[in-house]
């Protein structure tokens, strides 16, 4: 049978086994000017620390785009273009097509090359889903699609975005006496969908750069396995999330610990979860109350303990109703699952 | 009829004009807005999604600026006065709808806080540089209006006002401040509410059996009357061309009826001429502005006069359909129209086109990215009169 998809070889990147083996060399360096405590910086390090210097990096317009590219300088070491806010699915699969077409016809010389798009939340969850989405459906082309998810439009002073947590305080959901509880979505399942959606996606996995052996490694592991990919990163973010920058890090273990940001991959349909998600699911170690992880950040100071309580069942319902839990949000009514004789 | 008084913040205020012209939208009835972020115009619906609360109405952020602009579009269909802000690509994102609504005939305001492009520009800083787009930039013949305050306090008023001119012509209207105007913060006058002249929505008085969407009454208006979703009217509301009844109709005559139509009805109206004038008789050199840079020009023309020449002042406040006639008579009587605009040149080219040769014109502009210097008009000025 004639071959129909041709995939290109990638750099077979092996993952990290430790802290001491991550090379000290940097891709992604001074020159920018992002906020102090910003956990998305912390994850372009780390993304293009992991993907090592045979790497392309987009992004769309975002923190990690004004932040890092603008007033004469730019902290990328690696070739790095920017799209528009809804486009780095599209200028990934652009990149990748157009690095396979000079291989193919001998303008350059056949080498794997990474082509790494990030976007934000409101890049990747709100405008740009579309472009992402078809970007997944293309099996012909090695990329990795990286949301950094900070839970809002940050870089225009914190307006609520379809990645937002439920009640969350931002400039566009003030609590106030008349209404206390503004917003009233859900947090977008984004990783879910990308592998529930997208059977050509060959990696999904979530990760949070607390846990920065497990996020590179979980980069490393979708460049090596080639055709579009998808991570999604949780980023703890000072300004918008109202914390003193000192508590990045460990925000972020807590978004894990209370079982609000569970960690796993999909790799080529198959699911595991990983990290510390994986030793709560076993029982190794406990689930952390929400309120441990709420009350922490000044966007939910607001909250009154019904909005606790509320915020605590859905992570419940997340962990003991869904049909996988954490990944997959059906309940599977098993009392009707009977198929007629 | 007046305003209603739950959205009237009626004292004297210290606003920016970004917030004045959300006190605008309040003001003139709005109680819709489909918001998303984008500077410099996101404190508009800012300060919208923390009134709202206590007004009364609906604020939703959208996921971009594609779904904001027909997101309002269904809001003013199901009964609401609705709006959306945005800048520079947003604007651009938004064209394709803004089209939709000058087909659809949707009553609804654009606010466009204008700043450097093409592209991603210039985030944070001005031009004016939109204001061919605001005419031209969806597909197709249609009139559109477009107005240009020059500070929080016209941004309040013209608010209002761009609101009642939709309503009366049902057309999207736009709003088109730059971000020197939306960021400077000065005194802000809010009568109360009987002191305030809103249009309403010109709703159909036939019968569900009598009504056509899109019939006028034979009354001269070129306008439509309107019924909403939900009130037993039969609906069909499209961005195909479509005959009377709404439905698709794309033959040669049809689809020339009811674009003559969304043209003829801006371009005919009477009401649609709205600019300052100072000077005007006797002038030798007339200088055209808007926006911001109308406040620079000021000061320029005060320069020049001091020096003794004689210096007329036309500024623009409704800058679409633009004042053809008010130049083209004007320009057998003056030298020359000086055009100050934050752009490479382009409200120039309408001065230019309307007075015919009669007058030279000069553009002073560049860029965008922050205000003329008043010097820069003042030698144009001088050069024109030589």
């Amino acid at each position: 049978m004639a071959t129909i998809v041709q995939i290109d070889p990638t750099q077979q990147l092996d993952p990290f086994k430790s802290v001491k083996k991550i090379p000290t060399h940097e891709f992604f360096t001074s020159g920018h000017r992002t906020c102090q405590g910003c956990e998305s910086a912390l994850v372009m390090k780390m993304m293009v620390k992991a993907a090592g210097p045979r790497t392309i990096v987009l992004g769309s317009t975002g923190c990690m785009y004004v932040a890092n590219t603008t007033y004469y300088s730019t902290s990328w070491v690696v070739p790095w273009m920017h799209t528009q806010l809804g486009s780095s699915g599209s200028a990934a699969l652009g990149a990748a097509a157009g690095l396979k077409a000079q291989m193919r016809k001998g303008k350059m010389k056949q080498e794997p090359i990474n082509v790494i798009a990030f976007c934000g939340d409101g890049g990747g969850a709100d405008m740009g889903l579309g472009a992402i989405s078809a970007t997944m459906t293309h099996p012909d082309y090695n990329l990795l699609i990286l949301l950094y998810d900070n839970e809002s439009y940050a870089n225009t002073d914190i307006q609520l975005s379809g990645s937002t947590p439920w009640g969350a305080n931002t400039t566009f959901s003030t609590p106030g006496s008349v209404k206390r509880i503004m917003h009233h979505r859900w947090k977008k399942n984004m990783a879910g969908l990308m592998a529930v959606g997208h059977p050509t996606c060959r990696y999904v996995a979530t990760i949070c750069m607390s846990y920065g052996l497990h996020g590179m490694n979980s980069i490393r592991k979708a460049l090596t396995i080639g055709g579009p990919t998808f991570i999604h990163s949780l980023d703890p973010c000072p300004k918008g999330w109202d914390y003193d920058p000192i508590q990045s890090h460990e925000l972020g273990e807590l978004a894990v610990q209370c079982g609000i940001w569970p960690l796993y991959e999909v790799e080529d349909g198959k699911l595991r979860l990983t990290g510390r998600t994986q030793q709560i699911a076993d029982g190794k170690i406990p689930r952390k109350p929400v309120r441990d992880y709420l009350l922490r950040q000044g966007r939910f100071a607001h909250f009154t303990n019904d909005d606790l309580d509320y915020f605590q069942s859905k992570i419940d319902q997340m962990w003991t109703k869904w049909l996988i839990p954490g990944v997959i949000p059906f309940e599977k009514d098993l009392a009707a699952d009977n198929p007629p004789a | 009829m007046h305003a209603d008084p739950a959205g009237v913040l009626t004292g004297t205020h210290f606003l920016d004009g970004d917030h004045a012209c959300c006190e605008g939208c309040l003001a003139a009835g709005a109680r819709f807005a489909s918001g998303y972020p984008i500077t410099p115009s996101t404190e508009v619906v800012e300060r919208f999604a923390s009134r709202i609360p206590t007004v009364g109405g609906t604020f939703i952020q959208m996921e971009d600026e594609l779904a904001a602009s027909i997101c309002l579009q269904g809001a003013v269909w199901g009964g609401a006065k609705a709006f959306t802000v945005t800048s520079g690509p947003g604007f651009s994102l938004m064209m394709e709808h803004i089209g939709y609504a000058a087909m659809t005939e949707t009553p609804c305001v654009f606010v466009n806080v204008q700043r450097g492009g093409p592209s991603t520009g210039l985030p944070t800083l001005p031009a004016q540089a939109d204001m061919m787009q605001a005419r031209w930039g969806s597909h197709g013949d249609y009139g559109i209006i477009a107005i240009c305050p020059n500070s929080p306090q016209e941004c309040f008023d013209l608010t209002i006002k761009a609101f009642n001119l939709s309503e009366q012509y049902r057309v999207p209207v736009m709003v088109m401040m730059d971000e020197v105007v939306g960021h400077m913060t000065e005194k802000v006058v809010i009568p109360s509410a009987d002191q305030l002249d809103v249009t309403p929505r010109k709703h159909t008085h036939k019968s569900p059996a009598d009504y056509l969407p899109y019939q006028c009454n034979g009354d001269g208006s070129l306008v439509p009357e309107m019924a909403h979703a939900g009130e037993g009217y039969k609906f069909h509301i499209t961005g195909l061309t479509h005959d009377e009844r709404g439905y698709p109709n794309m033959t040669v005559k049809v689809q020339d009826q009811l674009v003559r139509r969304l043209c003829a009805k801006i371009e005919n109206a009477k009401d649609l001429v709205a600019y300052e004038a100072e000077n005007l008789e006797g002038a030798d050199v007339v200088v055209v502005s808007y926006g911001i840079t109308s406040r620079v020009a000021q000061r320029a023309i005060d320069q020049a006069r001091a020096q003794g020449l004689k210096v007329g002042k036309l500024r623009l406040i409704i800058a679409w359909p633009f004042p053809e006639k008010v130049i083209r008579e004007l320009a057998p009587k003056v030298k020359a129209f000086v055009v100050p605009e934050l752009n490479l040149g382009q409200m120039v080219r309408e001065v230019e086109r309307a007075a015919r040769g009669a007058a030279k014109t000069i553009h002073v502009g560049h860029a965008g990215g922050g205000v003329h210097q008043p010097e820069a008009i003042v030698k144009a000025i001088v050069e024109a009169n030589q």
